[in-house]
């Protein structure tokens, strides 16, 4: 039975990933296209080159600090929503997720006006007499930061609010009950049982930072590839399909490793709590 | 391999089937274009005069409308509007149809130069749509002295660091370098690429950033005083602050062009041509000078313009002959791969 589901995951997602799969072993034609006649490594031996690798790596690092940075900011951000009364607990994250009501690029557009040499913070600081010259806070590594932290943290927000969410407060009240204070009590109980969350919350930001090319574009300039700028550029400028695919490809096989490990890691967990509860 | 490339073309070709399922079967035309690239209203008056529909779509960059058309082998399609180098790969694909001069008697509106490009001597797969030159946009009013060389851009005075960028598109990105080099916007000989990759990678430690679409709002702002720009996209900076200037470096620019071109596998080249014919009217010509502020091939469209927006931008004045004397782009065939990884190496660079 092929209900409507499967039927739109199979055309949307498994023949587009078996097209780029397939694609990652040929050559690019002359003149663009692929070359179907020759069957090929070539395209993988490419990618592993120190350019390629050093890209990939320059990414991760990039991708892995923007996502340490949306967990401490959004993980005492969920804990205060938690603790807020009930009634304003939808109203709280309502606001968290408001942004997204407006498009990316728009979102991203708006940084630009507030880091630009020219733009609002800059403005702000050389007329209260802080700085002489802008700080050159955009087309940068920092600004791209900025950028991936600003619009993924919701993510993690909402992620981090559901496990907290379901944790049981007893728990918490047992512990407290034994002696220990309110430090000891969150480093552990409440942050080891709302592990998965926090896992949930940095693969979710980490694959989309990864993988993300207009946020290093717009905000840094240009002059700054990511995985996702590198993919883009070999299908839309160098169009070198193949080449493109075989870089798909490794940044498909990081990130489903990721995912597993998050899965994995969220299994064991349910595991250990219910034991707990035995 | 060949049942790999049956099932793939056999997929490509069915999506773009659906995709035309819904085409009438009364005579129509489907064009690609860049969005705003010609009037509005031109499908309609074209339609009052011949009773072709035209079915506009669009695409975001050269690179958009080949991935297309090159996987679909130009199924859906009759008209595009693309850059000369992507016209040439389309032709040596197999993809543009020889063009019948009989059946676009409006060729006759363009300069004798159109006929002349390197490219495509005799227009025999593309007509040329508009054209012009890649130099320096620049604040007069902020730069100390007047640019007149790439080296102004790539080995820039202390204070023009940090207030300068260049073009993001893989081949205009390395033309400042290929020109002050006194070489060939097409190199693809990796010594020679070695050579300008050190230029440029030393050049981009001085770069606000890498811009092809707001350039000339950042000159407009005052964040950036001087930028590598298309002709016509300096003129947007102008129109909006007359202290804004453009030169053609000493070292010369490269001749873009884009072009029109009919699709080989399409059903309908008759009226493709007839489209074509009704784009090389004058009135066409003047809207795009008057509204891209590009030049135009078209020489009744350019006669047609108020001379003095020629006095306003200088650089529409620029004459034909002098065009012709520019290097075009050119599909880089196999040249493209070390090309492509050249330019991975300098945006990556640190």
């Amino acid at each position: 039975m092929m209900t409507p589901g499967l039927l739109w995951l199979g055309v949307l997602m498994v023949v587009p990933c078996l097209l780029i799969f397939v694609m990652a072993f040929y050559e690019r034609g002359i003149y663009g296209g692929i070359d179907w006649d020759a069957f090929t490594f070539d395209n993988f031996k490419r990618a592993v080159e120190p350019l390629y690798l050093g890209i990939f790596f320059d990414s991760a690092r990039v991708a892995g600090l923007s996502t340490l940075l949306a967990l401490i900011i959004g993980y005492p951000a969920a804990y205060a929503i938690v603790k807020a009364p009930a009634r304003w607990q939808t109203a709280l994250l309502f606001l968290a997720i408001l942004p997204f009501w407006t498009n990316y690029l728009i979102r991203t557009y708006a940084w630009i006006v507030l880091l630009n040499p020219a733009g609002l913070i800059n403005g702000a600081l050389k007329s209260i007499g802080l700085i002489t010259e802008p700080l050159p806070i955009l087309y940068n590594e920092f600004a791209v930061i900025v950028g991936l932290v600003y619009n993924y943290v919701p993510f993690v927000i909402l992620a981090i609010y559901s496990a907290l969410q379901r944790l049981d407060p007893s728990y918490a009240e047992a512990s407290r009950d034994l002696g220990a204070g309110a430090i000891a009590t969150f480093a552990r109980i409440t942050l080891p049982l709302t592990a998965p969350g926090v896992a949930a919350g940095a693969v979710f930001v980490f694959v989309l930072s990864i993988g993300n090319f207009i946020t290093p574009d717009l905000l840094g300039g240009g002059k700054f590839l990511m995985a996702g700028n590198l993919i883009y550029d070999q299908f839309l400028t160098a169009r070198d399909w193949p080449f493109g695919a075989s870089l798909s490809l490794i940044l498909i096989a990081l990130m489903l490793l990721l995912l597993f490990a998050q899965a994995l890691a969220t299994a064991r967990a349910r595991g250990e709590r219910g034991t707990a509860h035995a | 391999m060949s049942t790999i490339k049956t099932l793939t073309v056999a997929l490509f070709a069915s999506a773009a089937t659906l995709l035309m399922a819904g085409a009438a079967s009364a005579e129509k035309i489907v064009i690609s274009n860049w969005d705003g690239y010609m009037p509005k209203d031109l499908p309609e008056k074209f339609k009052a005069e011949t009773g072709i529909d035209v079915e506009v779509a669009v695409h975001a960059t050269n690179e958009e409308i080949m991935g297309k058309v090159v996987a679909s082998n130009g199924q859906g399609y009759d008209v595009l509007f693309v850059s000369s180098p992507f016209a040439e790969a389309l032709n040596k694909l197999g993809i543009a149809a020889k063009l019948d001069h009989s059946k676009i008697p409006n060729l006759a509106n363009l300069y004798p130069e159109a006929a002349q490009l390197q490219h495509d001597p005799g227009n025999t797969f593309s007509v040329p749509y508009a054209w012009g030159t890649t130099g320096l946009c620049y604040r007069s009013d902020l730069v100390k002295a007047e640019p007149t060389s790439w080296n102004d851009l790539l080995k820039p005075t202390d204070d023009l660091k940090g207030k300068m960028t260049m073009l993001a598109t893989d081949r205009w990105l390395m033309v400042p370098a290929f020109l002050a080099g006194g070489m060939s916007v097409n190199t693809v000989d990796s010594a020679k690429l070695a050579e300008v990759k050190d230029v440029l990678i030393e050049a981009k430690k001085n770069l606000l950033a890498y811009d092809d679409t707001t350039f000339y709002q950042k000159l407009v702002s005052g964040e950036a005083v001087l930028v590598e720009a298309w002709d016509g996209w300096c003129n947007y900076g102008i129109a909006e602050n007359d202290k804004i200037k453009y030169v053609v470096p000493k070292e010369g620019s490269d001749l873009w062009v884009d072009t029109m071109v009919v699709v080989e596998s399409s059903p309908n080249k008759e009226a493709a041509h007839k489209f074509i014919d009704y784009v090389l009217n004058a009135d066409t010509g003047k809207w795009v000078v008057e509204n891209i502020m590009y030049k135009t091939p078209n020489k009744a469209g350019m006669d047609a313009v108020d001379p003095a927006m020629l006095t306003q931008y200088p650089n529409m004045a620029i004459a034909p002959a002098d065009l012709l004397k520019f290097e075009q782009l050119r599909d880089l065939g196999d040249g493209m791969k070390d090309f492509s990884k050249t330019v991975t190496e300098i945006v990556s660079s640190k």
